[in-house]
């Protein structure tokens, strides 16, 4: 945060294993009984899958063997031929198109190590075929004066507030803050680590609609609440206690769809903290059905400036085809940040047909946006922000490339907690890995600390990974890249295809 | 307003254990026999009352297994495995993906939409239908939740003709008869998929279905004659070569006939035995269609069947998918203003809820639905029985209630699909939707803005 004068101070990486015995790889390992414990393979694998505990070796770290690329395999310098290498079958029954296997075990990776993956897995784009996934970033061959320059010299902040009106000037130090995820969707501890991290990143990290449980208070300054449809836990107080009150008109999961909790799951803790009647549904509708215009929306905004004079507010909007019109309108209606939510992302349920088909992809969005908003002569004065489907930092540098200031992340912040996308999140007890439920016994299976530190170390090894990026595109400010769609390529149109 | 069309559904169980994504291998041997085994802490309680189907020789667990991996990754000696089942991928083909017959499954089963979490998992996009999205509204139209029921969306369709204008005589009388209109709740009807292992059962149960849904099916126009006048109703005999006349049958709404070198005879022929009902044309959704379908329309079929090829692309081009046929067709009958003077009925390939929604954007009026009908009924799409081999499924033994009831929650799972992309689109009548390609956003246009600049590999750089 900005508002001290005291230079934000990066967090430690502390290396943070997963939380169940078998880590998944790519590879397996197999050791025959004609293994003498020799001791050559502990000696030169690079990765210490192998260890020797009282004469005997074992594979222990079976998930850090990198398989085909390593370049001491210890299958080949066995004397005695005792190991053999495969493909995990684990592994290729992991994923989907958007999260491919590899972009799964590269962001546990780095959750557990704070640091990209050295070798043989994919982390930087998934198999969509298209979007994201067919960008390229365009990187300088040479980039002198950059090769050592230090990491604190590139900025990748973001400063929120470009009005330069009453409101908080907020800046956050990494170019991402984290989604909304309500209480109830998920477990508190999830949303504790989130907002942990968060607080330890100079960023902040959505309430989601649904309240604003107690247990945030410390990380007031960092928690921006959620002020939706079913205006479900929506108070004075809590709209005082924020420097940031997002808008949410949709969500890029069930664009032009509501909200249904079952009357099951208004448990009397939900009902407290949504003003509710205990076992009732609770519908969340579509749209505000007080607001059918821009002067209608401008009269939410100045509802929230009226309460809290200094909070920024920020539009939570999904992408329809007049997603241009929507932004330029929140920015006349007096938002200071304009937030796109496309259709990948999202942890609660929604119909499926809803996921695939209604509104546009995020990659269309917001260089769309981007566009008018420029054309109209605004794009200074309004921050946008892009979420729903940003899986890796080169999807950060993409989007920001292709016109937005900055992202939310959700899906990435529940990988690194070891989401395994199921997607099963409200199926029954709700998740089985105790991420995003609200079931008593199923939340133990998580402690607060340990999800705290696995999320800032995905966030510092994507910020190293942004900071590598744009010292090879020869900048120095993340702010610079922005609308800079030179520094990409699409390879379906690519004319010269010698060069990939 | 009339009384708010519900399709009732309940779940109708499967009578094969369906073939799941991925299976569990679970080994013995080297077990610990630990206190607490990792199997007894499963969450959905899997391994609780494991069995094994031995018709099938299909273990219970994979078909329990919801992929949570706590098993996998907890037990001590690592003997809990998941794994790709490739039986499960070599379904169908690539039009009718293993996801889709999966899907389609599970709604004939349940009755419900398919809903999950933690975001849409597919591709970016691809061919066909997959390259158009539908769209939302935001702040400025003000949308309908049609499921959950506080407002209503029609999805009734007319099929007939509607005349340009209406003409009185000087008593203010109608000068002319309003033709027949045929109404229908849904706009979906069904015909016979190509193959199948169907037989009288399987029919009556269809038939049995379309009373229930009062939507129509098509069947040739033999089977039709067997069934008592009043199921009639709900079926739309298909005319083909050969067909005498017969007594005139009053209580058929519908009838259709091909687009062949006969069809000037056999409409005579439909006419004198279907006196009352609209006779439909069924052409195959071809290059230059729309140059054929006015002379169909001149000689009194109202109503034009598009026939695309089962894989969704059109009958001459394989790079043309009916989704673009029917756009072709739609605005080529919108230039020469008969438009509204004809219904547009498309089908061939159609798979999922989603495809009734974009063939109506796209042009269509309503649509008729083949392969998801007999997918419905378990049908793997291994073709077996195009070749005369048994049915795995055994299709053929399967009881008309059954087939009814799996069809009837099939229909009402896409019809709450089609409420649900409407009430997003803020449109409150499936007529409304019809061409109304505002209400869409098309791959082609927005790519080529967005993305076809982004082509250039400059001087000294090179790609990450």
């Amino acid at each position: 945060m900005s508002l001290s004068n005291e230079p934000f101070q990066l967090p430690e990486i502390v290396r943070t294993p997963s939380r169940f015995r078998n880590p998944i790889g790519k590879y397996r390992l197999h050791r025959t009984t004609a293994c003498t414990a020799c001791g050559r393979c502990v000696e030169i694998c690079p990765y210490g899958v192998h260890i020797m505990k009282r004469g005997k070796v074992y594979i222990k770290n079976q998930y850090l063997c990198v398989g085909e690329n390593c370049p001491r395999p210890c299958h080949e310098a066995c004397p005695e031929n005792a190991l053999s290498l495969k493909r995990n079958p684990d592994f290729d029954a992991l994923g989907d198109f958007r999260w491919p296997a590899d972009l799964l075990v590269s962001t546990w990776y780095m959750a557990e190590f704070g640091t990209t993956p050295s070798l043989g897995l994919e982390y930087k784009v998934g198999s969509s075929g298209g979007g994201f996934d067919k960008l390229r970033i365009l990187m300088k061959k040479k980039t002198p004066g950059f090769d050592d320059i230090s990491d604190d010299d590139v900025d990748v902040g973001v400063v929120l507030n470009r009005r330069n009106d009453n409101a908080h000037r907020v800046r956050i130090e990494v170019p991402f803050y984290g989604g909304g995820m309500s209480y109830g969707s998920v477990s508190i501890a999830t949303i504790l680590s989130r907002i942990k991290a968060a607080a330890a990143l100079g960023t902040f990290c959505c309430t989601g609609e649904g309240g604003y449980p107690d247990e945030l208070k410390p990380y007031d300054d960092h928690v921006i609440t959620q002020v939706a449809t079913g205006l479900f836990g929506v108070r004075e107080e809590t709209i005082k206690r924020v420097k940031i009150v997002e808008f949410k008109y949709a969500q890029g999961a069930k664009p032009g769809l509501g909200g249904h909790l079952l009357g099951d799951k208004v448990t009397p803790g939900v009902a407290r903290m949504r003003e509710a009647v205990v076992g009732f549904p609770l519908f969340s509708p579509f749209p505000f059905h007080s607001v059918y215009s821009v002067e209608d929306h401008k009269k939410h905004v100045d509802w929230i400036k009226a309460i809290n004079p200094q909070a920024l507010v920020s539009v939570k909007v999904s992408t329809p085809t007049d997603v241009d019109m929507v932004a330029v309108g929140s920015y006349y209606a007096g938002a200071h940040i304009i937030h796109l939510d496309g259709s990948y992302g999202g942890t609660g349920a929604a119909p499926e047909i809803a996921k695939k088909n209604i509104a546009m992809p995020i990659e269309y969005a917001v260089p769309k946006v981007h566009r008018f908003l420029t054309e109209e002569g605004v794009r200074d004065k309004i921050t946008v922000i892009a979420s729903g489907g940003i899986r890796t930092p080169h999807d950060v540098v993409k989007i920001i490339a292709l016109g937005a200031d900055g992202v939310c992340t959700g899906t990435a912040d529940l990988v690194a907690l070891e989401c395994i996308r199921c997607h099963n999140c409200e199926s029954g007890r709700g998740c089985a890995r105790g991420i995003a439920t609200t079931d008593p016994d199923l939340m133990q299976l998580m402690e607060i600390e340990w999800g705290t530190q696995r999320i800032i170390n995905l966030f510092i090894a994507w910020r190293k990974e942004l900071i590598r990026i744009l010292k090879r595109l020869g900048i120095k400010s993340l702010k610079e890249l922005v609308g800079q769609t030179d520094c990409l390529v699409h390879l379906d149109y690519l004319k010269d295809r010698s060069t990939v | 307003m009339p009384s708010k069309y519900v399709i009732h559904t309940k779940p109708v169980p499967h009578r094969f254990e369906p073939i799941t994504k991925s299976g569990v291998i679970a080994w013995e041997e080297g077990c610990l026999k630990c206190a607490v085994c990792v199997k007894n802490q499963c969450v959905y309680g899997v391994y609780d009352h494991r069995h094994m189907d031995d018709r099938q020789m299909v273990d219970s667990i994979d078909n329990q297994c919801m992929n949570c991996f706590r098993c996998v990754q907890n037990c001590p000696r690592e003997l809990i495995h998941k794994s790709i089942n490739p039986d499960f991928m070599v379904m169908g083909d690539s039009h009718w993906t293993p996801d889709t017959i999966a899907r389609l499954w599970y709604q004939s089963q349940t009755g419900k939409i398919p809903v999950s979490g933690a975001g849409y998992p597919g591709p970016f996009s691809g061919p066909g239908f997959d390259s158009m999205w539908t769209d939302m509204s935001e702040i400025v139209r003000p949308t309908r939740d049609g499921i959950h029921g506080r407002e209503y969306i029609s999805t009734t369709v007319d099929l007939g003709r509607t005349p340009k204008n209406l003409v009185f005589t000087g008593e203010g009388e109608m000068n002319e008869d309003i033709p027949p209109l045929v109404h229908i709740p849904i706009p979906m009807m069904m015909r016979l998929p190509r193959f199948g292992a169907v037989n009288d059962q399987t029919i009556k149960g269809w038939v049995m279905a379309a009373r229930h849904l009062d939507t129509l099916l098509v069947l040739p126009q033999e089977i039709c004659s067997q069934y008592p006048l009043e199921v009639q109703r709900h079926l739309v005999p298909s005319i083909g070569t050969g067909f005498k006349k017969m007594a005139p049958n009053k209580m058929t709404r519908m009838v259709e006939l091909i687009w062949d070198k006969d069809w000037d005879k056999n409409i005579e022929v439909a006419r004198y035995s279907y006196p009352s009902a609209i006779v439909a044309m069924r052409f195959p959704l071809s290059q230059g269609v729309e140059e054929d379908i006015p002379t169909a329309l001149d000689a009194g079929c109202p109503v034009i069947h598009l026939e695309g090829r089962m894989d969704g692309t059109t009958l001459d081009q394989p790079s043309q998918y009916i989704k673009d046929g029917i756009r072709r067709v739609h605005q080529a009958l919108v230039e020469r203003g008969i438009r509204d003077e004809i219904t547009l009925v498309a089908s061939g390939g159609l798979a999922m809820a989603e495809h009734v929604a974009k063939s109506i954007i796209c042009g269509a009026d309503a649509v008729i639905l083949d392969f998801p009908i007999l997918i419905a009924l378990e049908c793997r799409m291994c073709r077996r029985c195009e070749k005369g081999l048994s049915c795995p499924v055994e299709i053929d033994q399967a009881d008309s209630k059954w087939v009814a009831r799996r069809t009837i929650n099939l229909m009402g799972a896409w019809h709450n699909q089609l409420l649900e992309v409407m009430g997003a689109m803020g449109i409150r009548e499936a007529r409304r939707l019809r061409g109304e390609v505002g209400r869409a956003m098309f791959f082609e246009d927005l790519e080529k803005d967005l993305f076809g600049t982004l082509i250039k590999v400059k001087e000294g750089y090179e790609l990450e």
